[in-house]
């Protein structure tokens, strides 16, 4: 796309350099560490050794004897608040602090309140805690057992470990057309347990201002406003109120959905606080990080697709279980228990589908929220784009030329899936030619061919994903009853320069850019003269956050819109100015213009002082504008990734030796921030394809609880990502925009398992689950005589 | 214990604990924020800086281990309101998106630069290996490195 604007003024199609980067190229950012307040004091948390047991004492006496240390506080001293347990974003319930018992190891069971960071630690492990431990249950298939010990003995009634079952599409019709399918092909997925491990972990500074009653909370959070009003919904009974709770999250170092959910340590700093009237830090280390935030992904995956002889596909059937850990504190929209899983159609054109999933209790940490994906899209993805490869190895045709063969085709939209969702515009074919030309596809089969006659191992493998992003028309799409829309305010100032407040918060994706690019580009004000804000609930409009790659969909066109407003009203002044009727002006990004008389023209600039000096008689004064946008749809962001692996034949080890990306985002805001977000989606997608993963032996204990045992890609494992792109802008959205920063997490990782399988089909083998490590190819060699 | 040394050329006195680290004595006890923490097992290099010009993990060593050393960290990088090349190369490339493994990326490369002035994609790579990021998948820092070292040889021919 050309730029409309000049590279001065910086609009939409602009590779401006980020307004970030200045100060934190100086290390002069503000994360949540780095605020420490005058008589601030620091809480650390005993955790759980036990996946499960009884607590039967707490011993705190030597922690309180410890010098420094002011405090222990226990789920019996909440309790007396009834602030032990909370809601979930999912309307389930977790413990702050246990009263009776744990139900996941490293879960919160004490906190200490010290006067500096070492002395809270020393209080901490001052605390000693007796507990008997129970029968823990790791496995979700087991837990459904009949017989299997009932874990949630806080809920009245509750007889088993099944948390909710939601099914979705036409079933009978499903059934049918696998029973008259001419192919039909079966495989178990499981796509494990994973955690996002932004490199700064969570925390918050709590500051309760007992004079005003006042409560301020700089914290990790993707999402402030929610917090607030989650915060004065649970804690109304001890006196905080909304008007009195202001969340700033400041500068934040990744998020990508593990800083959405409320972790029982902000809970208790922010009571800590109320309690003591002093300003309270609590700061996870990676352990806990990785051991009891939330997590991702956990779905235990049985998927069937149907075709005819001629290899049109005709129906996809998934069962699925999702292991929540001990509770479902997934950050879904209330409608969606299992996310938006149900676009598992893909990128074709199936006529039938049912999707059935059952949450499940398990003693694992809670969660089942994102990695760098909206609302469990990467399962979704995972699942059809094995399924499709599979079917078209099964079939002997070849994967390009199959998916080509059932692609939803461009004239088909807006497309109707068979889940019922409406994609809004997408050109399949056009990147997976794009993606076979820049990789050179035809060579490498004839590469593969000769290396496999050698006895080398070369696969190819072809991920063609289709994302849903920018949750969402407020029909549908709602947390904990708030709907899903978002949010943008404009105030322009006499001199013309600008202020633009946004409900949304950057966790590095460039907003304080990108969003005054969008500005720049409805209003001619230059990028550089617009500061955007976000992330204080005490000056940004009421917003829901940023995750599911909702900000550009959503409050991207909350930006456009309020623009528009705010040259409605310009419109109306520059007609005052030059007294000419409105409808004889015309606009061009920066100025209005008498038709016909282009040299007779008034600036953005001038009309924003005349705003403020010179307003017409019967408008009011001032130039501002606030969109509160609620999409009419979602937008579905595709692309066709190719990646050439080659397997040691020795040692099992994967090696990407190419991977070429084609993404098609609708319109693109900065190009150099759109390739900067699909180089980093593209490593959080080979990190669980090739490395990342959290499990648990049968008695409940972590193996992946840090950095040295959860294998986080380095530069060396990363591959040089080749990239490029499409364009087939949104229909329904004002910029034709679609959202970016997840789908390269989302399409990555059935690239890379179908390489791994293409290299392996002709020796029978049809599935690895990821992570696909040396360890699990080399005993598939193994088996198949490859390697001894 | 009493501390003596040198940060970013200027002198610095603390009584520290024996066993506080070296990075919670740069960042909370002199408030120089730009040094990240973001693991507990000297994996990620967010809390990178330069001990007598080497770099090191100040979250693996005692703050009474630097007593009378020399020490660099980000915010010693600009000189005289002039950006070293290195952080000029982070923004022209696009090499950071949250920023805050980019301190830690900035003293690695920064001391490796001063080795290699002409490096190959692959060293840089293995340089920056302690370094985790999670925003950019590395493709940007490398070229922000090599677009430094570029400038700095430039400099040096001047």
């Amino acid at each position: 796309m050309t730029p409309r604007t000049s590279l001065d003024v910086g609009g939409m199609g602009h590779s401006i350099k980020r307004k970030e980067d200045p100060r934190f190229i100086r290390g002069k950012g503000t994360y949540v560490d780095d605020v420490q307040l005058p008589g601030m004091l620091w809480l650390d948390i005993v955790r759980s050794p036990h996946a499960h047991a009884k607590i039967v004492k707490i011993d705190t006496a030597a922690a309180l004897a410890t010098p420094g240390v002011l405090a222990v506080i226990t789920g019996q001293d909440l309790a007396k608040y009834n602030l032990h347990w909370m809601p979930t974003l999912m309307s389930d319930t977790q413990m702050v602090l246990p009263v009776d018992k744990v139900m996941y190891q490293a879960q919160e069971v004490a906190a200490v309140l010290a006067t500096s960071r070492y002395a809270a630690a020393d209080g901490a492990a001052a605390v000693t805690v007796e507990y008997e431990p129970l029968p823990v249950v790791v496995d979700p298939k087991k837990a459904l057992e009949p017989g299997a010990p009932v874990l949630r003995t806080d809920k009245k009634d509750k007889k088993d470990n099944h948390i909710w079952h939601w099914e979705w599409g036409d079933r009978a019709a499903t059934d049918r057309a696998m029973a008259e399918a001419d192919v039909t092909v079966k495989q178990d997925i499981y796509i494990p347990r994973i955690h996002v491990a932004s490199i700064e972990t969570c925390g918050c500074v709590a500051h309760f201002d007992k004079v005003n009653d006042k409560l301020t909370v700089w914290m990790t959070t993707q999402a402030p406003h929610a917090i607030r009003t989650v915060f004065a919904l649970v804690a109304g009974h001890v006196g905080l109120q909304e008007h009195k709770i202001r969340i700033i999250s400041p500068d934040i170092g990744g998020g990508f959905g593990g800083k959405v959910p409320v972790y029982p340590g902000y809970v208790i700093a922010v009571a800590a606080s109320v309690l003591t009237g002093k300003p309270v830090k609590w700061i996870e280390d990676r352990m806990e990080n990785l051991q009891a935030d939330s997590f991702a992904r956990d779905y235990h995956i049985t998927a069937e697709l149907a075709a005819k002889k001629d290899g049109t596909l005709t129906a996809l059937r998934i069962k699925t279980l999702a292991d929540h850990g001990y509770t479902d504190a997934a950050a879904n929209p209330s409608k969606f228990p299992a996310g938006l899983f149900h676009v598992c159609t893909g990128s074709y054109d199936l006529k039938a589908a049912h999707v059935e999933v059952d949450g499940v209790y398990t003693n694992k940490p809670p969660g089942g929220i994102a990695y760098r994906c909206s609302f469990r899209v990467t399962e979704a993805v995972h699942t059809i784009e094995r399924m499709v490869d599979l079917m078209a190895h099964q079939l002997g045709q070849d994967p390009a030329q199959f998916r080509l063969q059932n692609f939803v085709k461009p004239e088909q939209f807006p497309y109707k899936s068979a889940l019922g969702w409406e994609y809004d515009s997408g050109n399949y074919g056009g990147a997976l030619l794009k993606a076979m030309e820049q990789i050179d596809y035809a060579r490498l089969r004839k590469e593969q061919q000769e290396k496999r006659q050698r006895g080398q191992l070369m696969g190819i493998g072809i991920s063609s994903f289709t994302e849903i992003v920018g949750a969402g028309p407020s029909k549908h799409f709602d947390i904990l009853g708030l709907k899903m829309f978002d949010s943008c305010e404009i105030r322009i100032h006499p001199t013309g320069k600008a202020i633009a407040r946004f409900g949304t918060k950057s966790q590095g994706q460039g907003h304080e850019t990108t969003y005054a690019q969008i500005l720049a580009e409805e209003l001619g004000i230059p990028a550089r003269d617009i500061q955007v804000e976000e992330g204080d609930t005490d000056t940004a409009p009421y917003g829901l956050g940023t995750y599911a790659s909702r900000s550009t969909p959503v409050a991207g066109a909350a930006a456009a819109v309020a623009a528009r407003k705010v040259r409605d009203k310009a419109r109306k002044i520059a007609a005052h100015l030059m007294e000419v009727a409105e409808q004889d002006l015309e606009w061009e990004p920066g100025k209005f213009s008498v038709k016909g008389a282009p040299d007779k023209f008034k600036t953005i600039q001038d009309i924003a002082f005349a705003a403020y000096t010179n307003h017409p008689q019967g408008l009011e004064a001032g130039l501002e504008a606030v969109s509160y946008y609620d999409p009419p749809n979602l937008t579905y962001p595709f692309g066709s990734y190719i990646c050439v692996v080659d397997i040691d034949a020795g040692t099992g080890e994967v090696k990407v030796r190419r991977f070429v990306a084609i993404d098609d985002c609708g319109n693109i805001i900065n190009p150099m921030i759109v390739q900067g977000q699909i180089h980093g989606g593209l490593t959080m997608g080979l990190a669980p394809a090739l490395y990342e993963e959290i499990s648990y032996d049968d008695n409940g204990n972590i193996q992946g609880g840090s950095f040295i045992d959860y294998l986080l890609p380095t530069a060396v494992e990363t591959p040089k990502w080749e990239t490029g792109h499409t364009v087939t802008p949104s229909p329904h959205h004002p910029l034709g925009a679609k959202g970016v920063g997840e789908s390269a997490t989302v399409g990555a990782p059935a690239a890379i398992a179908n390489a791994v399988v293409d290299a392996l089909w002709h020796l029978g083998v049809r599935h690895i689950d990821i992570p696909i490590t040396p360890a699990k190819v080399w005993k598939v060699l193994r088996e198949k005589g490859v390697t001894e | 214990m009493r501390v003596q040394l040198s940060i970013n050329g200027e002198k610095h006195e603390a009584d520290v604990e024996p066993r506080l680290l070296l990075v919670h004595l740069i960042r909370d006890v002199l408030r120089l924020t730009g040094t990240h923490i973001g693991c507990d097992t000297t994996h990620c290099g967010a809390c990178t800086v330069l001990l007598e010009g080497r770099p090191v993990k100040s979250c693996t060593m005692f703050a009474v281990q630097a007593n009378g050393k020399s020490l660099m960290t980000v915010e010693g990088l600009e000189q005289d309101g002039k950006l070293h090349p290195l952080q000029e190369g982070f923004m022209a490339e696009h090499g950071l998106q949250c920023g805050y493994c980019t301190p830690g990326m900035l003293m690695t490369g920064y001391a490796f630069l001063g080795k290699h002035p002409t490096p190959t994609e692959d060293e840089i790579r293995v340089a920056i290996s302690g370094n985790l990021c999670r925003c950019t998948g590395y493709v940007n820092i490398v070229k922000a490195v090599q677009h430094a070292a570029a400038t700095l040889r430039e400099g040096a021919a001047r």
